[in-house]
């Protein structure tokens, strides 16, 4: 069977032959099974979000190929690989359209891989759908439906980004850092919100995080990322059974005792 | 005082039909200059070349005895090509969004030129049955009526049809792309496409605007948009400080925002009428119109900058 995700020797370097040249992916190579969540840590500068962005098409790689369920999407522009992809970022800004009604944002998303055609943007029969899929958060916004989505505060607009993520099942979400901007509590609630979606929907994911806490105790799968390849890779039993020290000392092993940042330490 | 008591009242009035049917017709323009301006959030220049551009191939067709109705949809058509070249400039070729409409609005002017053949050419109200005219607004009751009710009906279909277009799923993916490139990428939309579309329909309207003024004015000028963006901004700008608290939270918002774009037309020309009643000269028009502009513009920025203590 197919993989969900092959990552194929993906090699990306920004700001070639200048001074400010970064290797971010340098040969990075994965494959996901159907329906794996799998966390990704690594220091800063690492590749987590750029190899998030490579698979989205943000900007076009330099080497390798990126294929979901079978189908080669190296070469897709980044609105057409959006039928393949959920995805939630890390500024609770970016993932909707403030000046746009909590609606028209999710009606907006539940239309993602079609064209837009001149049919009613939003429909009534979707209205009522969106009002169930609302109270399911619990926050009170299905009574908000033409509430501008700018009014919201940043959990409550990741929240519903997650919702529009999953509206149009994707055959992989990206979560990228999605609730590093967030504070502690509404931040677990978030967390708590992702699992439960991922779960409901059967979805395969990859969550990008600072916080190893958060890498263990999410999704079967773990990976660490240094410069811009993975050097870990644990599942299954393996990876309930980490600690955060584990972690830590794996961080060490690889970069000479610099690597685990006191944001690491601190989250 | 010697200013105050030459000033006659009478002679304001006698300008406010033809002021407000300037600012009716200009307030289909102010309508596509919303859309790039606030909608796309793109500062379109090309304005000030495809209104001329409607305004130059109205009148050619119009005098080669091609109906005026017919006319301006053939205007609103070469305004949407106008759009759209300045839209593949900006999207396929990569030029930053003002300099693609610069450079739009700069080959425009000699592509006006040659539609026209010199610098301005006339039509005569009284030799074709123009859809409308300054002749129109001195003729009888009856005329008077139809002429402003008519224009008045002709921009409320518009807006009514900006209205229906602006919610289905294409003028969602407009909005979405004009607020959050970002997330309509995400949500695959093609914003290459829709800052294409946007462009076209602005400027459509403001083709539609230029044959409109045409056939009011009985001429076309080559120089006939230069400054519109300032009269369409200003438009927006006003609709918006003196109507927005009252457009907000209605189940037609977005209508209501629409007309309060045209009504701001209308009343920058009337404010012009009564600052040309005051006999302030006419030619220092366009910098007091700009210096009302950037004042508006610059509200939102101090108010950000200094609080309530700023300019309320």
């Amino acid at each position: 069977m197919a993989y969900a995700l092959e990552i194929k020797d993906v090699y990306k370097t920004f700001n070639a032959g200048t001074i400010n040249e970064k290797a971010a992916l340098n040969g990075l190579n994965l494959n996901l099974n159907d329906g794996d969540f799998v966390t990704i840590i690594g220091g800063n500068g690492a590749g987590k979000s750029t190899a998030l962005n490579a698979i989205a098409g943000v900007w076009p790689i330099d080497k390798g190929s990126i294929i979901i369920d079978g189908s080669d999407i190296t070469a897709l522009p980044e609105h057409v690989r959006a039928k393949f992809l959920g995805r939630v970022f890390q500024d609770p800004m970016t993932g909707t359209a403030a000046t746009m009604s909590i609606e028209e944002n999710m009606a907006i998303a539940a239309r993602r891989g079609k064209r837009r055609t001149l049919k009613w943007g939003v429909t009534k029969s979707e209205r009522e759908k969106f009002k169930k899929l609302l109270q399911t958060l619990d926050l009170g916004l299905e009574d908000r439906l033409s509430a501008k989505v700018g009014l919201l505060s940043g959990g409550q607009r990741q929240a519903v980004t997650l919702l529009m993520a999953s509206i149009q099942k994707p055959s992989l979400l990206l979560l990228d850092e999605h609730t590093a901007a967030l504070d502690p509590k509404t931040a677990a609630k978030v967390l708590e919100l992702s699992d439960k979606i991922i779960e409901e929907n059967h979805l395969t994911a990859m969550m990008v995080t600072h916080n190893m806490k958060d890498a263990i105790a999410h999704g079967n799968r773990l990976i660490m990322m240094h410069e811009g390849r993975i050097i870990y890779d644990v599942s299954g039993e393996e990876k309930r059974g980490l600690k955060v020290s584990d972690l830590l000392a794996k961080f060490e092993e690889v970069s000479g005792g610099e690597f685990a940042n006191d944001r690491m330490i601190l989250t | 005082m010697v200013l105050l008591f030459s000033l006659s009242p009478m002679s304001l009035v006698r300008a406010m039909p033809g002021s407000c049917a300037q600012g009716l017709i200009w307030g289909i323009m102010a309508l596509g200059v919303y859309i790039t301006f606030r909608l796309l959030d793109f500062a379109d220049l090309t304005v000030d070349g495809s209104l001329a551009t409607g305004g130059a191939v109205a009148v050619m067709l119009i005098r080669a005895g091609v109906s005026p109705v017919f006319a301006l949809i053939v205007a609103f058509a070469a305004g949407m090509l106008a759009g759209f070249v300045t839209g593949i400039l900006h999207t396929a070729l990569g030029i930053p969004g003002i300099l693609a409409s610069i450079l739009t609005q700069i080959s425009l002017y000699s592509i006006n030129l040659n539609i026209m053949g010199k610098s301005n050419q006339a039509i005569n109200v009284d030799q074709y049955r123009l859809v409308v005219s300054l002749r129109y607004i001195s003729g009888d009751g009856k005329m008077r009526f139809l002429f402003y009710s008519g224009l008045i009906l002709g921009i409320l279909v518009l807006i009514g049809i900006l209205y229906v277009y602006f919610g289905t799923e294409q003028g969602q993916a407009i909005r979405a792309t004009g607020c959050n490139q970002s997330m309509a990428k995400a949500q695959g939309i093609n914003t290459n496409f829709h800052t294409v579309l946007a462009l076209m329909i602005s400027n459509g309207l403001v083709g539609l605007c230029g044959g409109l003024y045409a056939q009011y004015q009985g001429a076309a000028d080559v120089n006939m948009g230069r400054g519109a963006i300032v009269i369409g901004l200003a438009a927006v700008i006003i609709g918006e400080v003196l109507f927005g608290k009252l457009c907000v939270g209605r189940r037609f918002t977005f209508a209501y925002t629409l007309a309060a774009v045209v009504a701001g037309a209308v009343i920058y020309y009337i404010v012009m009428a009564f600052v040309l009643w005051l006999k302030m000269p006419s030619d220092d028009m366009k910098l007091f119109s700009a210096i009302v502009v950037a004042c508006f513009l610059s509200i939102p920025y101090l108010k950000d900058k200094y609080g309530k203590k700023g300019v309320a």
